[in-house]
Parts: structure tokens; C-alpha cells; sequence
């Protein structure tokens, strides 16, 4: 673990602006850095898993050794040096908990510093939190009234142990090993994440809600997530993201993988807030996320994302609408400042017939930054009538960033509908006077802006969540003009 | 109320008020006149504190306080109003939403709580019922796709919500066809009392038929040239404003 220094301690006291970004000191567990087949056993013995699990991730190890970082988005970065990364880190106190009087009060601690008081979340939101410390869960909660309706709702360590036929059954069918060099890479390593399976026709009662932090400096944090939703049922799922400040650049490079079968309809909610690096571009978070859902016949799944944080995003949430009548729904704000980097967007295949996708992107760019949506939109020769509506729209604060729209429309089928909507506005100097004559300050008045351009997505948000986004775009844009 | 004195202000190096005098007290309304180019935006603008014009000469005084270093949301919050000649839009944000967070900025800029939501509601209730504004209106986006007698209408709601000491209405009639010309000025003639005070700038004297000042100015070249009571308003509508010009020479 390196030293603290004087000047680090001053840094960290002088940038104020990201609220979260503190250390929790808890004890951890990490391996040594450098990443090799030896490791990746290592990892997958420290969690004690099956023999199969082991296999699988030493092929995913071997495919990523053959791959490629990818260079075809638009963001640039000095790459991250994976032999200097240390693959695994839990928090060495791992108790078995059955209620929160057992939590490590540190780390309760750290929650309420994030707003997160379970208690109240257990009371007022309904919501279930299943908390990922460091890539290793340690808190898990509503798991009994989850269980009499025969959710299972677990970190994925858990579940491989407990539901092993369901994992292996599902594991790396959306999202193949060999898929991309990150996904690849997700594979070899992952810590932890979230499996979650809701049974036939049922609808899951509450929230499913997981909170995310990467906490051990210099420990890459390689989520999987995966979410089963069978017959009819219906779940949604919250992610919220928040880091600690750091000085160098952290990996991230999670994996999520929806299986949404006849009937289902799975949302899935993400308000990402990593740490975007200071003013002048330094540290942040890489953000190299692969989500991808596959709907069966009927099915629907909808992707919200509210990016504000890292600063390099390169994430597309995707659905494979494979059933007929399938529907795939893509609703996002990714907000950029000073030096942040963000090339996001989404992929919707449609194969069933009767397919419908609908693509909403709200990208804002204030700074120095650049935000770049990336599209596709892929019709295939039996997707009989297949409809796609997408809008992007772009709003640009100042002369020094940038906003670019990438979409890509692939069609072999004639009966195919697609409608593609784009527009870019800048925040005018009249806009702000206009409110600023009304007494509404420059801050408050851009807030106002962004939230109104926002409102389509940000009214796709569970309830509790829309509240905090509206508040993470606040102080994302915070010092933005002048 | 407003003391304004030797007023000089540029845009871009060019001075467009040079000198320029006027007194406001309260419960008076004021018209300024003249013709295009004279003045009368860049002085609304000034007065309400927009950046873009710098002030090189004179003061200005509200209530006896020097307004001209502030920045225009705490003008804002001493009760200069100005209703746009040009509101702008603002897409997804509702003039409800709008509305709530002006006067609760304003609140906040006085040490006051948020306004309750029961007295807000009862407030744009009586307010909007005051300007015969349907409450369907209160929920579209501030100015998107509004006619120019929305728009118009919505800046009186604005003003009756705000409670201004000062409004200043720029140009509010134009754009207007007659029947919402007759509402907004009715509007403004019920938020009038004798504890604030309505500076009227327009071209033509159609307004003033129904919103009537105690003085008529003419604006001319960045200067008051002639005050009057409303019947200048008439004569300048009879004559146009070449005599003016004529006499000044």
C-alpha cells in the first residue's frame, strides 16, 4: 500500500468538489499485482469455487492473452497497465451477517457518509441492498422476504456456490468470454457482483438494489452481474456507483448480463458517479463496462443510465431482441466536465419479428470534455417488421468541449421502420440571464436547464433514484460556467 | 423607488446611453418612448444588470441603494422585474416548476424557508385566475411553442408571482393581437399599488390606452429629451417622432 503523504492529505483536503471522495480504513485483503494463469487460480480458489468455474475462467484468461485493447472509440487515455494491477482485494473481516448489528461500524459509517442508511432504506424505500465493499459483498439484506417468493438476490460468489446449475447455465451466454478484451478480461478476474433470479410469473415486490465502490488503491474492480428473469416475471434493479478520491487511474471493467425469458421485462437503473479525476484531467476512473440483455419472446428490457462520473467511459448497454414482439428500451444522461471522456450508447438487435427498440440519449458536455453517443441500430433479414426510434440530443456548455453522435443503422429487411432524431443547443448567455433576472442564480440556473433537458430520462428512474441523479447532475456540472 | 442619474453604458465600445436622467416613485407609472435604436432596451437591460453592457458613468438607485455593482439575480431579489421583449425557452422545465424556483431563490437570498407548497399552490391559483390562465398552461415548458400572447402573458404571471417593487415591461405589446393585449395590460393595471411602481417601454401609444402613465419620456440617443403626461403619448403618436428630432436642433 503506498504512503499517504503530507501532500496527498492537502490534495485530497483542497478538492472539495466530490463529495464522496474519502477512504474507508478497513483492513484489506490483496493480492500481489501482475495478472497470470496462476493468479486467475488463485482468485478462483481464494472463493472457493467448483472445478467448472475455475476451467471457465482460465479460457476466458487465455482468449483475453490473444486480444487487443480496443482503439476505435473516441476517447484517448494512456492505457492502463495491466501487469501493475492488483487482481484481487477483499476486505479481510468477512462475517456471515444476519443483521447490521454485525457490520464492521466503519464501514456502517462509510454508508452514511453516502447517504445510504439501510435502516431507513429498509423502512422508507423498500428497496433490498445488496452492498459490493471492494468487490466482495458483505451486507445483504431483505434476502428472507425475497426468499418466500423464490427470488434468489446474492453476490454471485454466493450463487455459484449455492445455485451452481443456474450460474453455469447462464454465465457468459449474453455476454460470451471471447465477446470484447474487456469483457474477456472481466471474466478471468472477477471479484464479485450480483445474481439475481426471479422465478416464473412472479413479480419481484420491491427495488433490487446494489451500491457499488471500489475502495483498495490500485485495485482494478471487476464486477459481474447477472440477472435471470424467467417466464412473465418482472424485476427492476438498481446500480448506484460511487468511488473515493484517488490520485492514479483505477480499471473498471464490469460485466452484466440479462436474460429476459417469454413474458419477462426486466429494467435495469444505473446512476454511475465514479470518481472523474480533478480539474486538470488527473486520475479518474476507466469505465469499460460491457452490459448486455437478451429478450425472449415478448420480453422487454429497459436500460436507464445516468453517467456522470470517471473519466473514461466506453459503456454501451445492448439488447438482442431474439423473441418475437420483443422490446428493447435505451434511456441515458451521461454528463461530461473539465476533462472527462465519455463514448457511450447502445446496440439493439433486432431478429424476432415485431421487434421495437427505442433509444433515447441526452449527452451534456461542459469544460474541456468530450461526449460522443455511439449507436447501432442492426435489423436482421428475418426481423420482419421491426421498428427503431432513436433520438440523441446534445447540450454544450462553453467553447472548449465537445459533442459528437455516432449512429450506425444496419437494415436487411425491408419492412424495417427507423426513425432517427438528433439535435445540439448550447446554453445560451440569454438563457441564463433570463433566469438570472428572475433570482435564480448561474449555478441554480444551469441545474434547471440540465434537469429540463434531462426530464425524458430522468422521469424513466425509479422514484427514490431520479432524486439523487437530479442532485449528481448538480454537482457533476458545478463550476461549469463562469 | 428608482433614482437613475447621468447614466452612460457601451456594448462592444459603442455608447448607446449618454447621460441618461429619470426618477421613479413609487406608485407612479412611467412610459418610455422613442424611436428604434434610442436606447430603451440597453436601459431595461442595465437596470436589470445584464452583463454584456458596460456601465462607464452614473448610478443607479433603488430605494435609495446603489444597485449598479450587484449582479442582476440579487437586483432580482431588491424587486427589479423585467418583463422580456423576448422570453426565452427553456425546454422541460414547466412554468410551475419555473416559477417555484425563482420565488424560492428569492426566498433562500432572504433567509426564508422554501414557500410552502400549500401557499404556492393557492398563490398561482389566485394569480392565475387574475390573467385568465388556464391551468393546462402552468404545465407545458417555460415558452416552448408559446404564441407571442403566451409568452406575453406568461412574463405578467411571472411579475404577479414575483411581487415586484420595480417591473419594468419591455415592449410587452408587441407581438400582441388586441384581446391579449387587453388582458396582460389589465393584469398589469390590478399588480399596480401605490407601493410599486411600472415603467412602460414601448413604440406605440396602443398600450397606454389601457396600461395610462403619470409621465411620458422620450428616448433619444441615449438621453431623455422631453417628458410629458400622457398626452405626449398622443401627440407623438399624431406627430411621429421627427419634431422631437427638430426641436433638439
Amino acid at each position: 500500500m503506498s504512503k499517504y503523504t503530507e501532500e496527498q492529505l492537502e490534495e485530497e483536503l483542497k478538492t472539495q468538489e466530490y463529495k464522496y471522495g474519502f477512504y474507508t480504513d478497513i483492513e484489506s485483503d490483496t493480492f500481489p499485482v501482475g495478472l497470470n494463469e496462476d493468479v486467475v487460480r488463485a482468485i478462483s480458489k481464494k472463493k472457493n469455487e467448483p472445478e467448472w468455474m475455475t476451467e471457465w475462467r482460465l479460457e476466458a484468461f487465455r482468449v483475453w492473452e490473444q486480444m487487443e485493447e480496443p482503439e476505435w472509440a473516441n476517447v484517448h487515455y494512456e492505457k492502463p497497465k495491466f501487469q501493475d494491477i492488483a487482481y484481487y482485494s477483499a476486505p479481510k473481516q468477512k462475517p456471515k451477517l444476519n443483521s447490521l448489528d454485525e457490520v464492521d461500524p466503519e464501514l456502517l459509517d462509510t454508508f452514511k457518509r453516502l447517504g445510504i442508511s439501510i435502516d431507513e432504506q429498509k423502512k422508507l424505500a423498500n428497496v433490498a441492498v445488496d452492498i459490493v465493499m471492494d468487490s466482495v459483498s458483505v451486507a445483504t439484506t431483505f434476502k428472507k422476504t425475497l426468499g418466500e417468493k423464490g427470488i434468489i438476490f446474492m453476490p454471485i460468489s454466493e450463487a455459484i456456490q449455492e445455485h451452481p446449475e443456474l450460474v453455469k447455465k447462464y454465465l457468459g451466454t449474453v455476454v460470451p468470454t471471447s465477446d470484447n478484451f474487456y469483457a474477456a478480461l472481466n471474466s478471468a478476474v472477477f471479484s464479485d457482483g450480483s445474481f439475481c433470479y426471479i422465478p416464473k410469473g412472479v413479480k419481484c415486490p420491491m427495488e433490487l438494489s446494489t451500491y457499488f465502490r471500489i475502495n483498495e488503491g490500485g485495485t482494478g474492480q471487476f464486477e459481474r452481474t447477472l440477472v435471470v428473469a424467467d417466464k412473465g416475471s418482472y424485476v427492476s434493479y438498481l446500480e448506484g456507483c460511487t468511488a473515493p478520491m484517488r490520485d492514479e487511474n483505477q480499471l473498471h471493467a464490469a460485466v452484466v448480463e440479462l436474460i429476459a425469458m417469454d413474458d419477462a421485462e426486466i429494467k435495469y437503473s444505473t446512476v454511475q458517479n465514479w470518481y472523474p479525476g480533478n480539474k486538470e484531467g488527473k486520475g479518474g476512473v476507466y469505465n469499460f463496462v460491457t452490459k448486455r440483455g437478451l429478450c425472449e419472446n415478448n420480453a422487454k428490457i429497459s436500460w436507464t443510465q445516468v453517467e456522470t462520473g470517471s473519466a473514461v467511459t466506453w459503456k454501451y448497454p445492448s439488447c438482442i431482441l431474439k423473441g418475437n414482439n420483443s422490446v428493447g428500451e435505451f434511456y441515458s444522461i451521461a454528463v461530461t466536465n473539465n476533462f472527462q471522456q465519455a463514448d457511450t450508447g447502445t446496440k439493439m438487435i433486432h431478429l424476432g419479428k415485431n421487434t421495437k427498440s427505442t433509444i433515447i440519449s441526452k449527452g451534456i458536455s461542459a469544460g474541456k470534455s468530450q461526449n460522443s453517443y455511439r449507436g447501432l441500430v442492426q435489423i436482421n433479414s428475418r426481423a420482419e417488421n421491426a421498428r427503431n426510434f432513436s433520438q440523441c440530443d446534445s447540450l454544450l456548455m462553453g467553447n472548449e468541449c465537445g459533442a459528437h453522435t455516432f449512429p450506425y443503422i444496419e437494415t436487411k429487411n425491408k419492412s424495417a421502420q427507423i426513425e432517427h432524431e438528433a439535435t445540439t443547443s448550447k446554453i445560451g448567455e440569454d438563457q441564463l440571464f433570463y433566469c438570472n433576472q428572475r433570482g435564480i442564480d448561474t449555478e441554480k440556473a444551469i441545474a434547471l436547464i440540465v434537469n429540463g433537458f434531462s426530464k425524458e430520462v430522468l422521469n424513466k428512474l425509479p422514484m427514490e433514484f431520479a432524486v439523487e441523479a437530479q442532485k449528481l447532475l448538480e454537482i457533476s456540472l458545478e463550476g461549469s460556467v463562469g | 423607488m428608482l433614482k437613475i442619474e447621468n447614466l452612460q453604458a457601451e456594448i462592444d465600445g459603442k455608447a448607446i446611453l449618454k447621460g441618461l436622467n429619470i426618477e421613479v416613485k413609487a406608485g407612479e407609472v412611467h412610459a418610455i418612448m422613442g424611436p428604434n435604436g434610442a436606447g430603451k432596451s440597453t436601459l431595461a437591460s442595465v437596470i436589470a444588470g445584464k452583463e454584456e453592457y458596460e456601465v462607464t458613468g452614473g448610478n443607479i438607485e433603488l430605494n435609495g441603494e446603489d444597485i449598479s455593482e450587484l449582479a442582476p439575480e440579487e437586483r432580482a431579489h431588491n424587486g427589479v422585474f423585467l418583463s422580456f421583449q423576448y422570453p426565452v425557452e427553456i425546454p422541460g422545465v414547466s412554468v410551475t416548476n419555473f416559477i417555484k424556483t425563482a420565488i424560492n431563490e428569492t426566498r433562500k437570498a432572504k433567509g426564508l424557508e422554501d414557500m410552502p407548497a400549500k401557499d404556492m399552490l393557492k398563490m398561482i391559483r389566485e394569480k392565475s385566475e387574475l390573467l385568465e390562465i388556464d391551468r393546462k398552461f402552468l404545465g407545458r415548458s417555460l415558452n416552448e411553442g408559446f404564441s407571442g400572447g403566451e409568452k406575453k402573458r406568461n412574463e405578467i404571471f411571472q411579475m404577479a408571482m414575483l411581487e415586484p417593487k420595480l417591473a419594468i415591461l419591455d415592449e410587452t405589446d408587441s407581438g400582441l393581437d388586441i384581446d391579449a393585449l387587453r388582458i396582460v395590460a389589465n393584469g398589469v393595471n390590478k399588480l399596480k399599488s401605490k407601493d410599486n411602481a411600472v415603467i412602460v417601454i414601448t413604440h406605440y401609444q396602443r398600450l397606454l390606452d389601457y396600461i395610462v402613465p403619470d409621465f411620458v419620456h422620450v428616448l433619444h440617443d441615449g438621453k431623455i429629451v422631453k417628458t410629458g403626461d400622457a398626452s405626449l403619448a398622443l401627440e407623438l403618436e399624431a406627430k411621429g417622432y421627427d419634431w422631437i428630432k427638430q426641436e433638439l436642433v
